[in-house]
């Protein structure tokens, strides 16, 4: 099948690939970007460990063509730090409230939750829980990744607070 | 899991898709969420040669009122239904069952004219659209025309829709300011088909029920409106023994599957649970 050349921005990057229509997003990424943080888990759109933010939204990387995001805004795990190393609240709240064991659903989590906090920068428990209900932990760790991304809520409301007091 | 090759086609326009799928028959699908399509092509289940990708259609986006009728493009997301204010003050069923659907990752994605589309037997909106007495405007190779939700599904993932047809929009009668409204669905986690679910709409008149309609989701081939049960109601005021008789009418309908979600047996009386406690929530709201 013909390639099609594609073109999008990734983690703030102009990026360009020619892909058969039949790649998978999540394989873009990975082998043609080397970007693996996104992860493949399950491969059929249950466990979110693939998520990335494609123009604002939430998405499966397994269950959408790269074709499909021609033209599209990408934001990967890898593109949160800051330019000098200086992690994210999210990730720092991850680190701080051991919200992982191996790690392994960590990145889908965390761009989950990127999308989350942009969308209700505070939410309670019950809707953290309900908004990474597409992600699934198998190391029953969902405890202390509720308490990361509150810890990481905190912090940013509070920055917000604060550049609004200032 | 890699899908089997096929053509990208990305028309901008309604009439360009129709032409694209008409000519290109059998061979080719229509794309909305893909939800449903793309794992089907990961398992190789399905394996078309070429994709229509309709998410370049504008016409095919948006939630607005039309006369009596809300009208839904048919690629509007589910996410887009939740966070739709129209749809919270006029139809809030819909937002209580988008809530249902899948998870919050497949909601971005997935659209009402897919889910409703497709034909599968566990999709949400079928029964809910049914229960609506929704009304689906399809558009085919140089005709338009409409089809009723209560007329549209024939059996397992085989619809009334015709080769080189799309779904271009959901019509969809506002049932007024004091109705009563439930979905219920029994799912066994997030992300699940339900088990059974049960979608009502009523009014009441002085307490007793004015207007009923009852939709069943995943206990048949099909999505099903269960007329008799609604019609047992009316007039009652929704009374132990009338609900009672209801649900053994609308028990009467199904015809599940014995599946991982369990037996046939277990998942009527099921769908007769979501009934009893979806109009007891719709009885409540009714004003």
């Amino acid at each position: 099948m013909a390639k099609v050349q594609i073109t999008m921005n990734v983690n703030g990057k102009a990026v360009e690939g020619s892909v058969e229509p039949r790649l998978l997003l999540i394989h873009f990424l990975r082998e043609q970007l080397s970007l693996t943080g996104p992860h493949i888990g399950c491969d059929t759109s249950h466990c979110g460990a693939c998520t990335v933010d494609l123009d604002g939204k939430s998405v499966k990387a397994c269950t959408v063509f790269a074709v499909q995001a021609q033209g599209a805004n990408i934001l990967t795990v890898e593109g949160l730090a800051a330019p000098d190393g200086t992690l994210h609240a999210l990730q720092e709240g991850f680190r701080e409230m051991h919200g992982l064991q191996c790690g392994f659903c960590t990145p889908g989590m965390i761009i989950r939750a990127y999308r989350l906090l942009q969308e209700n920068p505070r939410p309670s428990e019950a809707e953290i829980r309900l908004g990474i209900s597409g992600n699934l932990c198998r190391c029953t760790g969902y405890q202390n990744i509720v308490k990361a991304i509150q810890f990481a809520a905190a912090k940013l409301s509070g920055a917000a607070l604060q550049e609004a007091a200032e | 899991m890699i899908p089997g090759a096929f053509a990208y086609h990305r028309p901008s326009s309604v009439a360009e898709a129709v032409t694209l799928l008409s000519e290109l028959g059998e061979d080719a699908r229509p794309l909305a969420g893909g939800h449903s399509l793309i794992p089907m092509m990961k398992l190789r289940i399905a394996s078309p040669e070429h994709l229509v990708d309709l998410a370049g259609i504008n016409d095919l986006k948006g939630i607005r009122a039309e006369g009596n009728d809300i009208v839904i493009g048919a690629m509007t997301t589910q996410h887009e239904l939740i966070g739709s204010d129209l749809l919270s003050s006029l139809l809030p069923i819909i937002r209580e069952t988008s809530l249902l659907v899948s998870d919050p990752q497949v909601r971005y994605v997935g659209t009402l004219g897919g889910n409703v589309a497709n034909g599968d037997p566990g999709n949400d909106m079928p029964a809910v659209m049914m229960c609506l007495g929704a009304t689906y405007r399809v558009a085919g190779p140089g005709s338009e025309r409409r089809i009723a939700a209560r007329e549209f599904y024939q059996g397992a993932y085989f619809t009334s829709l015709e080769p080189g047809e799309i779904i271009t929009a959901i019509h969809i009668p506002v049932p007024g300011p004091h109705h009563g409204y439930a979905y219920e669905k029994l799912k066994r986690k997030v992300g699940d088909y339900a088990t059974a679910a049960a979608a009502v709409i009523l009014t009441l008149d002085q307490g007793r029920v004015a207007s009923c309609s009852i939709g069943l989701t995943n206990v048949s081939e099909t999505p099903l409106w269960a007329q008799a049960a609604a019609n047992i109601l009316i007039g009652s005021t929704l009374d132990a023994a009338s609900v009672k008789q209801a649900v053994a009418a609308a028990e009467a309908i199904t015809s599940p599957a014995s599946d991982n979600r369990g037996p046939a047996q277990y998942r009527t009386k099921m769908a007769g649970v979501m009934l009893t406690r979806a109009l007891a929530r719709a009885k409540e709201r009714a004003t």
